[in-house]
């Protein structure tokens, strides 16, 4: 095991994937950086820091700075994944998916099955998503709901290092196009990494905590989030369970209702308006799947209905904070009131 | 290089299988037996058989949604082309394509497009991957004068010339995209070439109804981007025989146009012409071709009607490689 952060762990996994498997290669916009400059390839690395050493050491065939065309760059990926390469491409902001929406959309995802189910179209889409960073309306948003909609595609959101490595593994070796989310706001975070070949397979979600009063499912930044609700709650002698999904799609679907099932109570916090997302998805499912064992409707945490704002305080006021997870947790197991009884 | 006889009917017998493919569909549209949108190619199988005989199944190409001729021109099984585009179980993708989503990777074909523009980008991802294999492959992306105006065509031309891949954007100008003449939506002079050289390639022009103009200019380009000169364009004037879609009243069309350039820029027909003048084949070898490319086509529908329709217990299969 090493201590490494969730930047360190993607770094060091683009760099072992791409040695083990000639057939992956890296594009997106600044991803070698400094071509066309003074300074040369690689003055900048990549924006996030994400990519460092791979052009000096495998190339500029492998690793490929694009031009700012969004739409290109997935559409190369997808080109170059039916070809039978494995290309990563990065998108710099997860906001620019609405530039490029189409060669993910109508082209790499349905691939697969609009030819026959004879076509592999093995590409990994790196997306920088999130809020937190008084990025504002277009460089903020968590669009993972949107693509988990999508049929052909999966989606990953890693939130601990060790899940970065595992995810992007488990990705590069598939055949499957990945959506593969990286909260902006979490590269630092560091956590211990599994040595050697570490695979995490998807659909498989993280048991973060125990506690059987109430059931927080989230994924992303809201997982670190929800562990300080629950920190808070366990002062109080209130136990959850917490779920990190992992990934969206495929959506551990057991996980979840396992843990309503006997937890009774369903809080579900999600880093996006709350119409036609994955806190209402699952909100839904479980109340389908498991009704009976629910002692208080589910509940949902999420951003308002508006976009990313860019002021300190608004934006504060806009991501879902521990302490409305904590109050969404009171407030479900005081359903219907019991407190008052 | 001329061509030897038995190229040349090779040629002959890809283009004639396209046009009777294309007015067969045609007929059969009308008896009610095929569902959705149909685009048809006929007029321009010179430009998809001029180019498509000069690629290997190494070579990728993405197509349009007017895609059953480069489809036929790259190698994909007539027959199970034919199935698909009835819906049937044993079409060339299981039902789940139709007309505008044939593909068959194992031929290089990566895939018609029902959108648009959709293609260039993957052509030169295509070509990136043929890069880094180091084997002289190229990737070809067919744009009509629809496409050429689609921002992802931009992108894609000058993605290309940036990081040098082995990349092609054939421009087959059949004056209309939709139902909308080249004269109005291409704002470059009705010239789409100049757009490619603008961006900063080598760009030929040839003549989209004469197999030979094709083929001649495709094969210095073609060595141009073998040799690693990166990416080039061609246009290529061409005509469509039928409407944008099968339906299409074609209002747009002025008085006589269908049947002039259906007398006059026929690519069968100078084909024809040519080799009679020459030599080079003869006249019974071509009715021969005529005769037995007849015989497929009526096999293919005979086969397609015969075929079974996809069971609706596989509505769901095949959306994923692994895991669902």
């Amino acid at each position: 095991m090493a201590i490494m952060n969730i930047r360190e762990a993607i770094v060091a996994t683009l760099h072992a994937e791409m040695e083990r498997d000639p057939d992956i290669l890296l594009l997106g916009e600044d991803v070698v950086g400094g071509n066309g400059t003074a300074g040369g390839p690689e003055a900048i690395g990549g924006i996030w820091g994400t990519s460092p050493g791979l052009w000096a050491k495998f190339g500029p065939e492998r690793v490929i700075d694009t031009p700012i065309s969004e739409s290109a760059i997935i559409g190369a990926a997808a080109g170059a994944a039916l070809s039978g390469k494995r290309p990563v491409a990065e998108l710099m902001f997860a906001d620019f998916v609405g530039v490029s929406l189409d060669q993910i959309w109508n082209q790499m995802a349905k691939f697969r099955y609009m030819f026959g189910g004879k076509a592999r179209c093995p590409a990994v889409v790196r997306l920088v998503y999130g809020a937190g960073m008084q990025t504002a309306a277009q460089h903020s948003q968590s669009v993972y709901a949107m693509l988990t909609a999508m049929p052909g595609l999966k989606v990953v959101l890693p939130t601990t290092p060790a899940d970065a490595k595992g995810l992007l593994t488990e990705a590069l070796r598939g055949d499957d196009p990945v959506m593969f989310f990286e909260h902006k706001t979490l590269y630092g975070v560091k956590g211990e990494v599994p040595d050697g070949d570490h695979r995490q397979r998807f659909g498989e979600a993280r048991v973060v905590r125990e506690g059987g009063d109430a059931t927080i499912v989230a994924c992303g930044r809201m997982v670190n989030f929800s562990e300080k609700a629950a920190d808070k709650l366990a002062v109080d002698g209130i136990g959850v369970d917490l779920l990190d999904l992992r990934t969206t799609s495929p959506l551990d679907e057991d996980a979840i209702l396992e843990s309503v099932e006997q937890t009774g109570r369903l809080i579900v916090v999600d880093e996006s308006p709350p119409r036609c997302s994955l806190a209402a998805d699952i909100a839904a499912m479980v109340t389908e799947r498991a009704f009976t064992s629910l002692k208080a409707p589910p509940a949902m945490v999420t951003a308002p209905h508006s976009p990313v704002p860019f002021a300190r305080s608004l934006e504060r006021a806009w991501v879902p904070s521990p302490q409305k997870i904590e109050d969404a947790v009171r407030r479900v197991l005081a359903f219907p009131g019991r407190s008052g009884q | 290089m001329p061509l030897d006889s038995d190229q040349l009917l090779h040629a002959y017998r890809q283009m004639k299988t396209i046009r009777l493919f294309e007015e067969r569909l045609h007929d059969e549209i009308k008896t009610g037996e095929i569902g959705g949108f149909t685009h048809l190619y006929a007029g321009q199988e010179a430009v998809a058989v001029g180019i498509c005989m000069q690629l290997t199944t190494e070579d990728k190409i993405v197509s349009t949604h007017r895609g059953h001729g480069h489809c036929i021109a790259k190698g994909c099984d007539v027959i199970g082309m034919m199935k698909e585009i009835y819906g049937r179980a044993g079409g060339l993708c299981k039902g789940r394509a139709g007309s505008m989503h044939i593909a068959d990777l194992d031929v290089g074909m990566l895939g018609a497009n029902g959108i648009v523009g959709g293609g260039a980008p993957q052509a030169v991802g295509a070509a990136l991957a043929a890069r880094i294999d180091g084997k002289g492959r190229v990737g070809v992306a067919f744009s009509g004068d629809g496409a050429c105006n689609q921002g992802t065509t931009f992108e894609a031309m000058n993605l290309a010339v940036v990081t040098k891949a082995p990349a092609i954007f054939v421009f087959e100008n059949n004056h209309y995209s939709e139902h909308t003449g080249d004269a109005y939506a291409v704002g470059t002079a009705d010239d789409i070439a100049s757009r490619a050289e603008a961006f900063g390639m080598r760009a030929w022009r040839a003549d989209g109804c004469d197999f030979f103009s094709t083929y001649d200019a495709f094969a210095e380009l073609l060595e141009h981007v073998r040799g690693g000169n990166g990416p080039a364009a061609i246009e290529l004037d061409t005509e469509r025989y039928f409407g944008h879609f099968e339906g299409d009243p074609q209002r747009y069309r002025g008085k006589g146009e269908l049947d002039r350039i259906r007398a006059e820029r026929d690519c069968l027909t100078a084909f024809r012409e040519k080799v009679r003048m020459e030599g080079s084949v003869t006249h019974a070898a071509l009715d021969q071709v005529d005769e037995d490319v007849a015989a497929l086509i009526d096999d293919a529908v005979a086969q397609a009607r015969a075929d079974a329709e996809p069971d609706p217990a596989n509505v769901a299969d095949d959306v994923y490689a692994d895991y669902f």
